[in-house]
């Protein structure tokens, strides 16, 4: 209340004040002239970045309301942190109402930009990328909204993360929408978050493609309400670059869409074309963990009308090799851990169930067969998600 | 004003006839910590009587720590300022509410050549719409601090206590990355202020100068983490509450990685005994748990500290150097924990 009225507030004493727009371009002294202009911004100002590539010798942030940043283009305005000394990504947002849109971020020592706490921030037609293609040295994460409401990612491409290309985490109504995700360890992956939808996008060359998952021990959790629709999912066959003891690490190279320790996830109407382990898996999280408030396993996932092409010729898991050996030479599509409840697949492709009967058991011990659903079964509907109508006008 | 008060001490000056004169100093300037804007210049605040800020105003106390952040071996000079007549308060948990007008002022620097020379200034300023967080950089001559928003670099050569010659890019944070680190919830706050972490002797100086409340109740102080004489156990949390907690705990810059190492955390997993990563990348250097009981040399926590690769080492903010001493400290308590 008090925050809609101080809204209102705002925007009527906003309205004399025009909105002023600093152009920083590319040059010596970039990161001084542009760190002060993000810092020196007021809200309703845009920061824009002029043509050319700014080498950037420390991590830039934004902690100002209501601030657009935008460049020429992704391939016309180019931060590069090549030659970055400090700081943990790329650019920091800590603001709400924050656009990012039309420039790039190149070969950040840690993630390419992080929001942090940003509500209605939207990402538009960004590049991320680290140049030498994917490498375990490169930053974890290229897009990395955490701990926010409201986050539209759309018509971006990152490249190489060792980690995740565009990663959600902790975070609540979440939109990623015509991305390219192309040669990272997971394209895109949505965790611990609530009401997310995946859509559109391409996802290509990873070693996992689409991963909806749920963390123990985090302040949130119980990811939920998940929507993987209208995805081009192909050749997600890149060998695992991660650095250990990520949970990425642990990804099978030639995974489609992995769904782990969530509940109420739709995966229906991708093309799901030539991933080696698998084109969707649904599972429950293996490792130990100490956390009561923490269900590990995957509820109420609804799998249809999905078109697949090529899919578990090479799985790489631990007896894999045997198993796909046991199915004729490929694992059936769709593969299942056993765990959990409510797996609804209404596609005609077979399911292996793996047969496994607790969490963290190892897949050497399962008793595989083809998954038998109880009746057709219906998905729990999922509403549609709706974001601020400021956000959408954003992106024209 | 103060340009007003300079010129009529020089005038009244000329009339003294026997006492050497003593040039009467402008007080701290109140106007600039309370209202809005960014004052250019170290000085307009009048914290200190000197130029070069060795000599604090009327007011304005020195006070000590019991553990200190490192921050590439630089040395620190903390200074507080609560306007006359009011007091800080200590709350529940023994952090102090210092009132509106208050200031606290923290100078870094080195000894060069024998001569201690400051590179930055950094004050925090208590407004009434909370605290704000400013860098102020100190000239070659240094004769005058100049606020940089944006922060800066300056190469610096050292020795640091241990004899070791060091050649360093030095940080001046920016406003931002001061904020990072001062964040509770999205707003500014101070970090080190705590009763539990201040000396006695400053504890002693705040209430006698009735700068602090007396009601402000016990609370036991931490150690000194370089004290040898204290348990190794209350050693290390004292270190990782003064260097890490600030983002570490469930409302800092940190809280979305569940590593919340605060002195008062009890969770072991949470202090990040067989905790897995999150969103490490690779800072995880290739290890599963954050603390490995017993290895220090599989534990996230030790990769960390001991690299100085952007995306890698921690903090994020303040250290290009390792902390040799910090590590070793750490790095015994993690192989005295039970496998």
């Amino acid at each position: 209340m008090i925050r809609t009225l101080l809204t209102a507030t705002a925007l009527c004493c906003s309205m004399p004040v025009l909105a002023k727009t600093i152009t920083i371009e590319a040059g010596a002294d970039a990161q001084e002239r542009l760190q002060e202009a993000l810092i020196l911004a007021e809200p309703g100002d845009i920061v824009e970045l002029g043509t050319g590539t700014f080498e950037l010798t420390d991590g830039l942030s934004l902690d100002v309301d209501r601030v657009t940043v935008r460049g020429a283009g992704m391939d016309e305005s180019i931060l590069s942190f090549a030659g970055q000394l400090g700081a943990g990504e790329g650019l920091l947002v800590t603001s709400d109402d924050v656009v990012l849109r039309d420039f790039a971020i190149e070969d950040s020592k840690g993630d390419g930009i992080k929001s942090k706490g940003a509500d209605r921030i939207v990402y538009h037609a960004l590049r991320v990328e680290w140049t030498g293609g994917p490498k375990a040295t490169n930053g974890a994460y290229g897009i990395y909204p955490v701990e926010a409401s409201d986050i539209l990612v759309q018509d971006s491409v990152v490249r190489g993360a060792s980690d995740a290309g565009i990663y959600v985490g902790q975070s609540k109504n979440i939109i990623v929408r015509r991305n390219t995700a192309i040669e990272n360890v997971a394209g895109i992956e949505i965790e611990n978050s609530f009401d997310a939808e995946v859509t559109e996008n391409l996802v290509t060359e990873n070693t996992g493609g689409i991963l909806v998952f749920d963390l123990p021990n985090l302040p949130q959790m119980g990811g939920h309400n998940v929507l993987v629709a209208r995805n081009a999912i192909i050749n997600n066959n890149t060998d695992n670059f991660a650095p250990e003891g990520n949970i990425v690490a642990g990804v099978p190279a030639g995974t489609g869409v992995m769904v782990m320790a969530n509940r109420n996830v739709q995966v229906v109407e991708n093309a799901i074309i030539n991933n080696s382990t698998s084109a969707v898996m649904v599972v429950a999280y293996t490792q130990s963990f100490d956390d009561a408030n923490y269900d590990p396993t995957p509820r109420e996932v609804y799998i249809a009308n999905n078109v697949y092409g090529r899919s578990g010729f090479a799985p790489d898991f631990d007896g894999g090799k045997q198993l796909a050996a046991a199915f004729g030479g490929a694992l059936p599509a769709i593969v299942y851990d056993g765990l959990g409840k409510g797996l609804i697949v209404n596609d005609t492709v077979p399911v292996l169930s793996l047969g496994l009967t607790k969490v963290g058991q190892s897949p050497t011990e399962a008793q595989p067969s083809l998954y038998k659903q109880s009746g057709a079964g219906e998905a729990v509907a999922l509403s549609p998600i709706v974001l601020p109508a400021s956000m959408e006008a954003a992106l024209k | 004003m103060r340009t007003f008060l300079a010129a009529a001490a020089l005038c009244l000056a000329g009339f003294a006839v026997s006492a050497a004169p003593t040039r009467p100093v402008a007080p701290v300037a109140d106007a600039m910590i309370t209202s809005a804007g960014m004052p250019k210049k170290l000085s307009d605040f009048g914290f200190f009587k000197d130029a070069a800020a060795w000599q604090p105003n009327q007011g304005v106390e020195l006070y000590q720590l019991n553990s200190a952040l490192f921050t590439d071996y630089a040395e620190k000079y903390r200074y507080i300022y609560i306007p006359a007549g009011q007091q800080a308060v200590a709350d529940g948990d023994g952090v102090l509410q210092f009132p509106v007008g208050s200031a606290l002022i923290k100078s870094f620097g080195y000894k060069i050549d024998g001569k201690d020379r400051l590179l930055e200034t950094r004050v925090l300023l208590h407004r009434t719409d909370g605290w704000l967080a400013l860098p102020y950089v100190w000239n070659a001559e240094q004769t005058e601090a100049t606020l940089k928003v944006a922060g800066t670099r300056i190469p610096v050569r050292f020795t640091d206590p241990s004899g070791n010659e060091h050649d360093i890019s030095y940080a001046v944070p920016n406003k931002n990355q001061c904020k990072e680190c001062h964040a509770l919830s999205g707003a500014v706050v101070p970090i080190g202020p705590k009763v539990r972490n201040l000396s006695h002797d400053t504890l002693d100086m705040l209430l006698s100068n009735n700068m602090l409340e007396q009601t402000s109740g016990y609370h036991p102080p931490i150690p000194d983490y370089a004290d040898d004489g204290m348990p190794l156990k209350d050693r290390a949390r004292a270190y990782l509450d003064i260097n890490c907690a600030h983002c570490h705990n469930r409302q800092g810059s940190a809280s979305n990685s569940g590593l919340f190492l605060t002195y008062e955390e009890k969770s072991p997993v949470h202090i990040g005994v067989g905790k897995r990563p999150v969103a490490a990348g690779r800072g995880s250097g290739g290890f599963e748990f954050a603390i490995a009981p017993g290895e220090p040399d599989q534990s996230i926590m030790m990769h960390r500290l001991k690299s100085v690769d952007p995306g890698v080492a921690m903090p994020e903010v303040g250290r290009s150097l390792v902390h040799k001493e910090g590590a070793a400290l750490l790095s015994e308590w993690i192989a005295a924990m039970e496998k």
